[in-house]
């Protein structure tokens, strides 16, 4: 295991390498002179000039990197305009707001689909099947922001079951003690259920939302490798030996029907990280999605670049436990490493 | 050709949905096209007196806050959509497949560089990546499509790619390489239109995502800019409302955004029966 | 001879619903299987042996239809039997094993744990002695070093080492009786002798009987006691092995036999069966399914087939027999 976690490794660098040549290289391409942009529209000439010198762009481009990487280093990824704060800290503390959204959208999204999507392999042809089918064509097909949306304007406003579509907690509630950061574990932790319950309440629209548009190549990929698995030869073999159903569809057929379902999950983080952004934007969330929207929108150009990178680096990661995940539950993977 | 087109019918009979799917594509089609000539009202023109008027028999998808009738706008609106996303799939599409097609063909060093821009491009989230993109080139149309192509550009490189690394060896090939064609000669002539099948399922199937994504980006403000009629852009400027109960403005282009995605994934799926019956699922 | 035979196949017909219309695969099959005693079903791919097999077992594609017929199993119709019932017989009762041995494993559980399942299901052991269980088991199908090969995946094990756990899968209830289909096929020459000898003894040593279902002649009569033909989903002859060697009646087990390579028989001499076997979604299908193919056809061939006994334990479908 520590050998696969070694190779798996090896295999992240050239990605983390890729990732930070090309955020390098969209500093770079900013339209016009990045200086005047990073001093902002109002900058006087003397002003652009001490940004261009402040950010080394009168330096040669190789310079220039290495600029970058030794600040990357340094954890510096500039500070906003805006708000003067360093772009490291004011991303470190929406960090958690962004993840708790995004993991619980996750577990969402695979509490739904894989049931879905094992029922409708294993029921082939019923009605199941058929609402498995139509759950992942719609699933894809709905903008996530739209959906957002509409369920702000159904549970909001008509029915008034959800609290107001403006972010994390209601306002009269205080935030539970900084243990994680995320709301729900912190306010367990302490005990405070109508912390737990204010921050499940405004939770739940936008991580469904967020399920809703990245469940669909989870059900797809556990009905396929489901109905794949259960006409081979091994499950012919835990049949005839008479095994319960029970095994024959859960410690036979299911464990080997994950091992794609773990693959697709790098698609299914492309597609969350991204939605973040947006379901952020409709639900007023206060992560590093919105952050970046807001940087975008006062041309704020420093949060956008520290906001990409980290999003990359992050996605790298993912991608990297989802390979060990892989590796856990395959001995195949395990063992020839 | 004519087998083709019987399993083409065969598919149409088995799967009626795939029919629906045209259908749609062709009101689509027709809605860029004839679309500002069939609109009744100017999609720009202002009207105080009718701002935020809902659905009526004037106005079928009711008013905006500045009284535009939102109907028109969503119909004009489609042309912009659909030219988006439609240009940067066939920019993805020629970038992907000429390098995936050389990187297939040739192997070696080709194939690295290739296979280490998709890789790189794959290790971002790809929406991010877009924004990121539009950020730093600019906030145009252009530059939507440029991003958009960008983050589509992996899939086809590997689609290429894989065919054709498996059609290098293939008996036509060889012989039009024997009969004396240059490399490029036998790369664009003979092993790209091969692929050109496949290619147009991979179209059709990424050209739903690409609405998506060219939506998402103007709906966070990147690239169209008001008052052009836009899908993206018109949610955007809808969901101001949605707290105040005003849920045609957000509804209407929000719901012909999902209709146009719904088509292109099922016109993929549909054409992907017909040409690659194997991959059916 | 015995009274009960361990099991009786009567009157089996099975149909599988395609797109292109119905297949009757099988087609009012009948044979019997004495206690302790090896029968081999011999037919070419496609005559419906591993279909009367699966039949029986009770694990037919969910396309497939038993339309008529029983299969008596100690005082019981496994075909009327409810799915729950059936799988408790299962893996207890009567077991099968497989062709492609690396296959027919779970890829991601460790062989023990396979074995330890079965001992678990059907009450052979409990979940703690149920590894020690699984190594006595490894050492029944002789396979070298047990303790460690029981933590061991499919994958790491060679073709024939995998048909050792599918039978030890298989015997771990001690079944009355065990139906082995292609055992041997995709393992080389010497891994197939040594899988059937040590089937051929496990089942001696436990009284137990044993289908074998094969396309190899030489190897059912090697094996066997009693050979059972099929062709296109009828048995055509039933005859013990050697006397199916040297009198075969029906036309086709004759010709069977002539494609069969012996000792004296070079490659040259081996003889081909005309045509293939006839398309069974055919509605107007003759009553001899081989009379197609048939030298020996007569006019009394369209009748519905008889039953000839030659003697007691000789029994061929054939309005012309040799």
């Amino acid at each position: 295991m520590l050998k696969l976690l070694l190779s798996r490794l090896a295999t992240a660098v050239p990605s983390i390498v890729g990732v930070v040549v090309v955020t390098f290289m969209l500093t770079r391409l900013l339209p016009g002179d990045p200086a005047a942009y990073f001093a902002g529209l109002a900058a006087s000439p003397q002003a652009i000039a001490e940004i261009r010198t402040k950010l080394g762009l009168d330096k040669s481009l190789p310079e220039q990197f290495v600029g970058y990487i030794v600040d990357l280093a340094h954890g510096n990824l500039g500070n906003s305009l805006s708000t003067g704060q360093p772009v490291v800290t004011e991303i470190a503390t929406r960090l958690p707001a962004s993840a708790e959204l995004t993991l619980f959208a996750l577990i969402l999204a695979v509490g739904i689909a894989i049931p879905l999507g094992v029922l409708a392999a294993v029921k082939q042809g019923t009605w199941i099947d058929h609402l498995c089918r139509i759950v992942t064509t719609a699933g894809v097909s709905l903008p996530v922001f739209f959906t957002g949306l509409l369920f702000a304007y159904v549970f909001y406003y008509l029915l008034q079951w959800a609290p107001a579509p403006s972010g994390r907690l209601d306002v009269f509630l205080s935030p539970p003690t900084h243990i994680t950061g995320f709301y729900l574990i912190d306010s367990a932790l302490t005990g405070n259920m109508e912390v737990f319950w204010g921050a499940l309440r405004q939770l739940a629209l936008p991580a469904i939302s967020m399920a809703i548009f990245s469940l669909a190549p989870l059900a797809r990929m556990t009905r396929g490798s489901m109905l794949s698995v259960l006409g081979s030869d091994f499950i012919r073999t835990a049949r005839a030996s008479g095994l319960a159903p029970g095994t024959v569809v859960f410690t036979y057929a299911f464990r080997n029907a994950v091992l794609p379902v773990i693959t697709v999950l790098g698609m299914v983080f492309s597609f969350l990280l991204g939605a973040n952004v947006l379901v952020e934007t409709v639900f007023a969330w206060p992560g590093i999605g919105l952050y970046a929207v807001n940087a975008l929108i006062t041309s704020d150009y420093a949060p956008v670049q520290g906001f990409v990178l980290t999003m990359a680096v992050l996605y790298v990661a993912l991608n990297l436990a989802i390979d060990l995940l892989y590796g856990l539950v395959d001995p195949r993977v395990r063992l020839d490493s | 050709m004519i087998p083709l087109l019987r399993h083409a019918r065969y598919v149409l009979s088995e799967n009626p949905v795939t029919g629906l799917a045209f259908a749609l594509f062709a009101m689509l089609l027709v809605a860029a096209i004839f679309g500002p000539m069939l609109a009744p009202y100017s999609p720009l023109q202002s009207n105080a007196a009718m701002a935020l008027k809902p659905p009526s028999a004037a106005h079928w998808f009711g008013t905006d806050q500045l009284g535009r009738d939102i109907f028109s706008r969503v119909l004009v609106a489609t042309r912009l959509d659909l030219s988006i996303a439609f240009a940067s799939v066939i920019l993805a599409f020629m970038l992907g497949a000429l390098s995936g097609v050389a990187a297939g063909y040739f192997g070696g060093w080709t194939d690295r560089v290739v296979g280490r821009l998709a890789d790189t491009i794959m290790a971002f989230p790809l929406f991010v990546l877009a924004m990121g993109i539009v950020a730093a080139l600019g906030n145009e149309v252009i530059n939507i499509v440029i991003a958009t192509a960008i983050i589509n550009f992996p899939l086809y490189a590997r689609v290429a790619r894989a065919e054709a690394n498996v059609r290098r060896e293939a008996g036509f090939v060889e012989a039009a390489r024997l009969s004396g064609n240059g490399e490029a000669r036998v790369l664009l002539g003979h092993v790209l239109p091969n692929i050109m099948p496949i290619m147009m399922v991979q179209m059709s199937l990424t050209m739903g995502y690409a609405i998506l994504n060219a939506a998402g980006l103007s709906f966070i403000g990147l690239g169209v800019r008001p008052p052009a009629p836009e899908w993206g852009i018109m949610v955007a400027e809808g969901a101001n409302f949605i707290q105040s109960g005003e849920w045609w403005i957000a509804l209407f282009p929000g719901a012909a955004l999902m209709l146009a995605v719904f088509c292109f994934n099922l016109l993929g799926d549909g054409l992907r029966d017909i040409i690659d019956p194997r991959q059916r699922t | 001879m015995t009274a009960v035979p361990a099991l009786a196949v009567e009157d089996l017909s099975v149909e599988f619903r395609t797109r292109s219309g119905i297949v009757k695969v099988l087609d009012h099959v009948g044979f019997s299987v004495d206690k302790g005693e090896t029968v081999a079903l011999v037919g070419e791919s496609g005559s419906g042996k591993s279909v009367t097999a699966f039949a029986v077992m009770g694990i037919l594609d969910p396309a497939g239809k038993v339309t008529s017929g029983r299969a008596l199993f100690g005082g019981a119709d496994l075909l009327a039997l409810s799915e729950r019932d059936l799988a408790e017989q299962r893996g207890r009762e009567l077991s099968m094993i497989f062709q492609n041995p690396r296959t027919a494993l779970n890829p991601i559980r460790k062989v023990g744990q396979q074995i330890a399942d079965v001992l678990v299901r059907h009450g052979g052991a409990t979940r703690s002695d149920a590894p020690r269980a699984a190594v006595e088991m490894l050492k029944r199908v002789r396979i070298p070093d047990p303790e460690r090969r029981v933590e061991a995946y499919p994958f790491e094990l060679s073709g024939g080492m995998c048909q050792r756990i599918m039978i030890a899968i298989a015997l771990a209830c001690r079944p009355a009786l065990l139906i082995a289909d292609e055992p041997t096929t995709g393992l080389d020459v010497t891994t197939q002798a040594v899988i059937m000898d040590l089937i051929g003894e496990l089942a001696h040593e436990s009284g137990m009987a044993t289908i074998f279902i094969t396309h190899d002649l030489a190897l059912a009569a090697e094996y066997c006691d009693r050979i059972v033909v099929m062709h296109a989903g009828h048995v055509v002859e039933a005859a013990p092995a050697r006397e199916l060697f040297a009198h075969p009646r029906h036309p086709y087990s004759a010709k069977l036999l002539a494609a069969t390579p012996g000792e004296t028989v070079s490659l040259a001499e081996l003889a081909s069966i005309p045509g293939g076997l006839p398309d069974l979604r055919r509605p107007d299908l003759p009553a001899c399914r081989y009379s197609g193919r048939c030298e020996r056809r007569i006019d009394d061939c369209t009748k519905p087939l008889p039953h000839r006994v030659v003697d007691e334990r000789h029994v061929v479908s054939c309005w012309n027999p040799l």
